[in-house]
């Protein structure tokens, strides 16, 4: 999926519009235009710079600092997997490198041929319920391997 | 007919083991069957394993049917759980759950209880009497009170609470701020999640207090991205809250003012660091500030700032309305009152109890959590989050209070427990902890950005068996090296976890290096 130049352009001004006026902005900013479009786009960074007065480096700078802010579109469907101490305690990383092996991915390889992506997250809060993790915004706890591989598959009817 | 209440959490950790589907099973069951039902989506009551704990109240009881499934619901409904029948899967009445009953929940007294949006069903479990209280004393007596109760920080470093409001009341500021931390970057830990969910009136009931306090008007709720379902709901409980008149330019006709807006983090544990969490609300890289000035001097915008975590904004209304007293006669030597503690990992019963501190870990793994999951042998437990130690079976007589965790050379922190059985490689763990400081460091000092990666990779040449003598101690000195001349604790307290599994598991260095040999 490309996101043409007009729909870049369209989601930074109202990004800028509906949350640039705030003290310290720039975040709200981001993130808006991240829930937009998925990543922010480098074309959005003169026009962020400017309404905060700042140098387009500067805006690169707070980018690059945050795990989250993408700068290239996201892949197909990326599944973060929580890496954190309470999901390890319940097999999390034999159960990561399982999946890997399901999805044809190298343990340094992000994204498959079918463009699933893994990426590694620490704690959703659901520590009580691990192995988690999330997709779209959605969080699954108590993984195994058969309902792990229908998630990042997007196989539907999971949770019934 | 009355209508039959039907309570099916909406916290983020009972959705992630199906509870949407469970809710909508019931109410086309309930269609299907012309049965007229209320669903209330409750925060959870903090008994995961049971997650999700549906609950039918009947003639004013509750009567608890959980771990339901959606492929449950039929069957529920044909042994007529809407008048509480019987079912394999029914465990009673909520209240009479030992579980529960046996915890001392004044901080989530309600979660899990009411409608967390209603601020009806608020004000009718006591909420609101707090902020009450607080409109009709001079400022100086709120922070007494709070000073009073011996509430210490529950975001990790346990700072007593009425000593840093006092130092924001009485700085100097055209506008002051209250912050709360809602970063709760801790690994296995999850309050502040389930009570944002859950209770997020509460939240802003604490936060107006503290502005009532110190004179601020302002307050900022930062929530990591990680959290969308608590950041929803603080956000939903703001418009509720401003439009029912207990928040915004008039304060239950006080004349007081107090606002409030969320602002989401951007996967950065750092930012749990009060200044980086500054910097990062202000817009900027999330990099440790130089200390001092204090935040409490020149916080947020260089202005006076109160920065607390969401447990310890959330204790405040109980204690102005019970009183300091109340409070402070839970708990244990120079910690008072109660933790909301939260088990998690390899444990058979996970979730929150919320108890006065001085319980003994070995109390809360194997009495409240029932021991392993697994049923194997629990070999340790982390404390604290990734930066806390990792005690073995013999330390689990330490007593769950501040003081007594420093003496074992641990910490309490956020109040997070997490379960390892015998399976766990500990060398493995340790590698973990560097990885995860080297993964999250802000970069502004060498011995944390340098010092974590250097630590990996010397855990992983012990692992694999390569100079084994010489990398332990050249470890250790690292250790030494971080904890000494870190800025901050991510860098500072990392070492940790690597110094109590190489304490308490040598083996787990030595055996890894000999395999490999
Ligand atoms: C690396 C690091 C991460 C931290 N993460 C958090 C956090 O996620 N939540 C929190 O409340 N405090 C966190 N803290 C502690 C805060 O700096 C600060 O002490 C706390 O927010 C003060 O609130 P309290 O007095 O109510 O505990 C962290 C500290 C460090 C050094
Ligand atoms: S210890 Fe690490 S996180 Fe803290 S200031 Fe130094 S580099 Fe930044
Ligand atoms: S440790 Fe995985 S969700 Fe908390």
């Amino acid at each position: 999926m490309t996101v043409t130049l007009s729909e870049r352009q369209q989601a930074t001004t109202r990004a800028l519009a509906e949350h640039g006026a705030a003290p310290g902005a720039l975040l709200p900013v981001l993130h808006a235009i991240q829930d937009a479009l998925g990543y922010i786009p480098d074309d959005a960074l003169d026009s962020i710079a400017s309404h905060f007065n700042l140098s387009r480096a500067d805006v690169h700078g707070v980018i690059s600092f945050y795990h989250d802010f993408k700068h290239a579109p996201p892949a197909r469907r990326v599944l973060r997997l929580c890496r954190a101490e309470a999901c390890q305690s319940m097999g999390g990383a034999a159960l990561e490198a399982d999946l890997r092996k399901r999805l044809g991915l190298g343990p340094d390889e992000d994204v498959n041929r079918d463009g699933i992506a893994i990426e590694a997250a620490y704690c959703f809060g659901a520590c009580a319920c691990a192995p988690a993790a999330m997709l779209d915004g959605e969080l699954h706890g108590r993984l195994d391997l058969e309902t792990l591989t229908a998630l990042a598959r997007g196989e539907a009817e999971l949770k019934a | 007919m009355s209508v039959i209440t039907i309570y099916v959490p909406g916290d983020a950790g009972a959705l992630a083991v199906g509870a949407d589907a469970v809710a909508t099973a019931i109410v086309a069951q309930a269609q299907a069957r012309g049965t007229a039902i209320k669903l209330v989506r409750n925060g959870s009551r903090g008994m995961y394993w049971l997650e999700p704990l549906v609950e039918v109240e009947v003639a004013g009881r509750r009567h608890a049917y959980g771990p339901v499934k959606a492929r449950d619901v039929a069957g529920l409904f044909e042994a007529n759980f809407l008048n509480a029948g019987q079912h394999p899967l029914a465990l009673g009445e909520t209240e009479n759950l030992a579980w529960l009953r046996n915890q001392e929940r004044l901080t989530f007294q309600r979660v899990g209880v009411t409608d967390p949006l209603s601020l009806s069903d608020y004000q009718a479990h006591d909420g609101v009497s707090g902020l009450r209280a607080a409109l009709a004393m001079a400022p100086a007596d709120i922070i007494k009170a709070v000073t009073d109760s011996g509430l210490r920080g529950r975001g990790g470093a346990a700072f007593p609470t009425g000593i840093k409001w006092k130092t924001v009341a009485e700085a100097a500021g055209t506008q002051k701020y209250i912050v709360c931390n809602a970063d709760e970057g801790d690994s296995g830990t999850f309050a502040d999640r389930m009570l944002m969910e859950g209770d997020p009136l509460l939240l802003i009931e604490g936060m107006t207090i503290a502005g009532l306090a110190v004179g601020a008007t302002q307050g900022y709720v930062y929530i990591r991205s990680e959290y969308p379902h608590a950041e929803r709901a603080m956000r939903a409980a703001i418009e509720v809250a401003t439009a029912g008149g207990f928040l915004g330019a008039d304060i239950l006709g006080s004349r007081r003012a107090f606002t409030l807006e969320v602002r989401r983090g951007a996967g950065a544990y750092i930012c749990g660091e009060e200044t980086s969490l500054l910097e990062s609300i202000e817009g900027k890289r999330g990099q440790i500030r130089f200390k001092p000035p204090l935040p409490a001097h020149k916080g947020l915008f260089g202005q006076p700032t109160v920065v607390n975590n969401v447990l310890t904004l959330a204790t405040v209304p109980v204690i102005l309305a019970k009183g300091a007293q109340f409070y402070g006669e839970y708990g244990r030597g120079r910690s008072r009152g109660t933790q909301p503690f939260q088990l998690a990992g390899n444990v058979k019963q996970g979730g929150l109890i919320e108890k006065a501190f001085g319980l003994t870990l070995g109390e809360l793994i194997f009495d409240w959590g029932g021991g392993s999951a697994s049923g194997r042998p629990v070999r340790t437990a982390q404390v604290g989050g990734p930066l806390g130690a990792y005690l073995p079976p013999a330390h689990f007589d330490t007593p769950l209070d501040y003081e007594s965790f420093a003496a074992r050379k641990a910490m309490l922190g956020h109040g997070g427990v997490v379960v390892f059985d015998d399976t766990v490689d500990m060398a493995a763990m340790a590698r973990f902890a560097m990885e995860f400081c080297a993964v999250e460091s802000c970069g502004k000092c060498t011995p944390c950005r340098i010092g974590s990666v250097r630590g990996r990779e010397l855990i992983e040449h012990i692992m694999a068996g390569r100079e084994v003598t010489r990398n332990l101690a050249t470890l250790h000195d690292l250790c030494d090296t971080m904890i000494s001349a870190s800025l901050c604790a991510l860098g500072g307290m990392a070492p940790f976890p690597v110094l109590s599994a190489l304490e308490h598991f040598p083996d787990d260095f030595v055996r890894a290096g000999r395999d490999a040999a």
